[in-house]
């Protein structure tokens, strides 16, 4: 834990980056607390929810759900099929989390975010360091928002007046740039966006996202196109 | 609220393992097969590509449905300073203040 402190310190700017989307991300957490309560939800289950899952946008489907008296079972389906982008998502990073506890505790802070931090950094070294920053960072801001906003009540629920759903997509669309650049992911990520808004109307929340990785053909084509010797042979 | 608390609890057990199986899979899967580069370079790939489509229907679609014009702006103000190389503080404010800002003005 020391050397990732060290490494976080020594790159420029990459603490305030982070400190910035906890504060954020503690934000959205007062205000799931305080929706979910104020739908009428005991105070322990948003709790509960950020503890266990710790998956935002999860647990705001799960608990709209479960609050408009939907079927428990399906507000499970619906959550889970929201969180299997974790898995592609573990298979990329699962190198910095290490062996043993730290893989259980390390996956357990797997979100978009820490994955996001974690892909945009050019070594290992700071790919490990922002990864588990991010990861720990949020999981504590996020748990203490929903604490407060569970038992504050009504401090923030309408977290769109502070344009904080335009704060998310930009945080990753900010880390993910840089990958852009590399012509094959570039073209792989404008097919998998494409795909992904076309089916959104159709299908159930999650779903899109998945198929988005069809998107991954691109590679194949823009290779194929880039080496037009190998094609003629 | 009819859902009894027990009932509650076991869904978000459920909810949370099935979740945690999802996210401790990946890692477990890696460990166990070797990779060749054009493979690991196509997992990672896969996973800006998840997150694009995260970006695209994050930033444009609420529900299901058009996601009004104040979230896509804020978004694309954001993504315009991200591509000037702005910081990053900079483009999460930018995009939050501009989406905040139309909606002060009555823009959905």
């Amino acid at each position: 834990m020391r050397s990732i402190w060290r490494t976080i310190r020594s790159s420029p700017g990459l603490g305030r980056d982070i400190g910035l989307v906890c504060a954020a991300d503690a934000v959205v957490g007062l205000s799931f607390g305080a929706i979910a309560v104020g739908a009428g939800l005991p105070v322990w289950l948003p709790m509960l929810l950020s503890l266990v899952v710790f998956a935002g946008a999860a647990q705001f489907m799960f608990v709209g759900l479960v609050a408009s008296g939907g079927n428990p079972v399906a507000a499970v389906v619906a959550g889970l099929l929201v969180n299997a982008r974790h898995l592609p998502f573990g298979f990329a990073v699962g190198d910095v989390l290490g062996r043993g506890w730290r893989r259980v505790a390390g996956s357990h802070v797997m979100m978009d975010e820490s994955v996001a931090f974690a892909l945009a950094q050019p070594d290992p070294a700071r790919r490990r360091a922002a990864y588990w920053s991010v990861g720990i960072g949020v999981f504590v801001c996020w748990n203490l928002g929903v604490l407060v906003g569970a038992f504050g009540g009504t401090v923030v629920t309408d977290t769109d007046r502070f344009g904080l759903d335009a704060a998310f997509p930009a945080v990753l669309l900010a880390l993910v740039l840089p990958s852009l650049r590399d012509r094959a992911t570039r073209w792989s990520a404008v097919a998998g966006a494409v795909i992904a808004l076309v089916t959104t109307p159709f299908l159930p929340a999650g779903l899109p996202v998945l198929l988005a990785l069809a998107g991954v053909i691109m590679v194949a084509i823009t290779a194929r196109r880039s080496a037009p010797s190998e094609v003629a042979r | 609220m009819t859902t009894s608390w027990v009932v509650l609890v076991a869904a978000v057990v459920v909810l949370g393992a099935g979740t945690f199986a999802f996210r401790y899979a990946g890692p477990v899967l890696r460990e166990r097969v070797t990779l060749s580069p054009e493979v690991e370079r196509l997992v990672g790939i896969g996973a800006v590509v998840l997150l694009a489509a995260l970006v695209a229907t994050t930033a444009l679609t609420a529900d299901g449905s058009p996601a009004g014009v104040a979230r896509p702006a804020g978004v694309a103000v954001g993504g315009v300073l991200a591509w000037r190389r702005a910081p990053f503080v900079l483009v999460v404010v930018a995009a939050a203040g501009v989406a905040a800002a139309l909606r002060a003005l009555g823009v959905p």
